[in-house]
């Protein structure tokens, strides 16, 4: 089984839109509401990947849980232009809590 | 432990019995597979580390392109550039099974091979710094690709143990211990009314023979 999916980068306009050039959708949006629609919309619509910038990510993290354990699409934290926050390598660790107990990376 | 509400009779001591020894293989399997989906999630996961830090470390260096570009450029023209690209990127996606988890496998397919068709616009009105930005993001995009991947498995998999963990502890530390406690029960109160019939009958001979020939 095998289907085309496409990739949508969301996040604001300095931190996203070089990604553009490479041929991803790209997002931009700043309000909360407007991105969680956005996932919903993006996730029902042939979207496998979605990258989110770190900031717009804080805003919508009951969104984005709510796909963790589905199978598409894959939500990935990237950093924004600001710096990174270390969010996403806390989604990391919080895989490894969950399966294993307690957080055994260092 | 609680013991089950049940009858003590044989038909339910066999089917008990049963039960019981289902419920230990079910138990052993269920720990291997625990086992090795901690196994293979720990190769995983220290996979995922790395990647992330190596993609985290790509894009921060585009962003520090970009950020140069965005302060030398005017924003309409940097927009107007990135406008119409040439590239266009789709994912094939298809599952792998790894222990009943169905995790999905990302291959990229561009629309054309040219590797210089990520720069989507002419080079006279745009910044170098925005060709070094555009770049970096292209060098970096297969990573981000098999991050997306590779999260997403862990996410899975981290559900998956959890759950696992969880139907282990429930057949070992309370189906088993109460199918093994009822019945016991069940065989001892079986035995229970053996003796007393066999005490019983004991009387009632006695009782028989006392009126017929008035013995003791």
């Amino acid at each position: 089984m095998s289907d085309l999916y496409k990739t949508a980068v969301i996040g604001d306009s300095a931190s996203v839109s070089g990604f553009a050039a490479l041929g991803l959708s790209v997002f931009h949006e700043t309000d909360a509401d407007k991105i969680s629609k956005l996932i919903n919309k993006l996730a029902s619509g042939g979207f496998g990947v979605i990258y989110i910038t770190e900031p717009a990510a804080a805003l919508v993290s009951d969104t984005i849980k709510k796909y963790r354990s589905r199978k598409l699409p894959s939500i990935v934290l990237i950093p924004a232009i600001e710096g990174n926050t270390g969010e996403g390598m806390r989604g990391v660790h919080e895989a490894v809590e969950k399966a294993v107990g307690s957080d055994i990376l260092n | 432990m609680a013991r089950l509400n049940v009858n003590p009779t044989r038909m339910q001591l066999s089917s008990l019995k049963k039960k019981l020894a289902s419920a230990q293989r079910g138990h052993k399997l269920l720990k291997d597979k625990r086992d090795e989906l901690m196994r293979q999630f720990m190769n995983l996961i220290k996979e995922n580390k790395q990647l992330r830090n190596e993609v985290e470390a790509g894009i921060a260096d585009a962003n520090r392109y970009m950020a140069v570009a965005g302060s030398v450029m005017q924003s309409e023209v940097l927009e107007t550039a990135l406008m119409l690209p040439k590239q266009e990127v789709e994912l094939e996606v298809s599952e792998k099974n790894v222990m009943s988890v169905y995790i999905p496998v990302f291959r990229p397919k561009y629309r054309t091979d040219d590797v210089n068709d990520i720069y989507s616009y002419g080079t006279a009105f745009t910044s170098v710094d925005l060709d070094g930005a555009v770049n970096a993001l292209s060098e970096i995009f297969p990573k981000m690709i098999r991050l997306a991947e590779i999260e997403k498995a862990c996410q899975l998999m981290a559900d998956e143990i959890e759950k696992t963990r969880r139907r282990v502890n429930a057949l070992e530390h309370i189906m088993i211990p109460d199918y093994q406690e009822t019945i016991k029960y069940i065989t001892m109160k079986l035995s229970e009314n053996e003796r007393s019939t066999t005490t019983s009958l004991m009387k009632v001979k006695d009782m028989v023979l006392k009126q017929s020939h008035d013995f003791t």
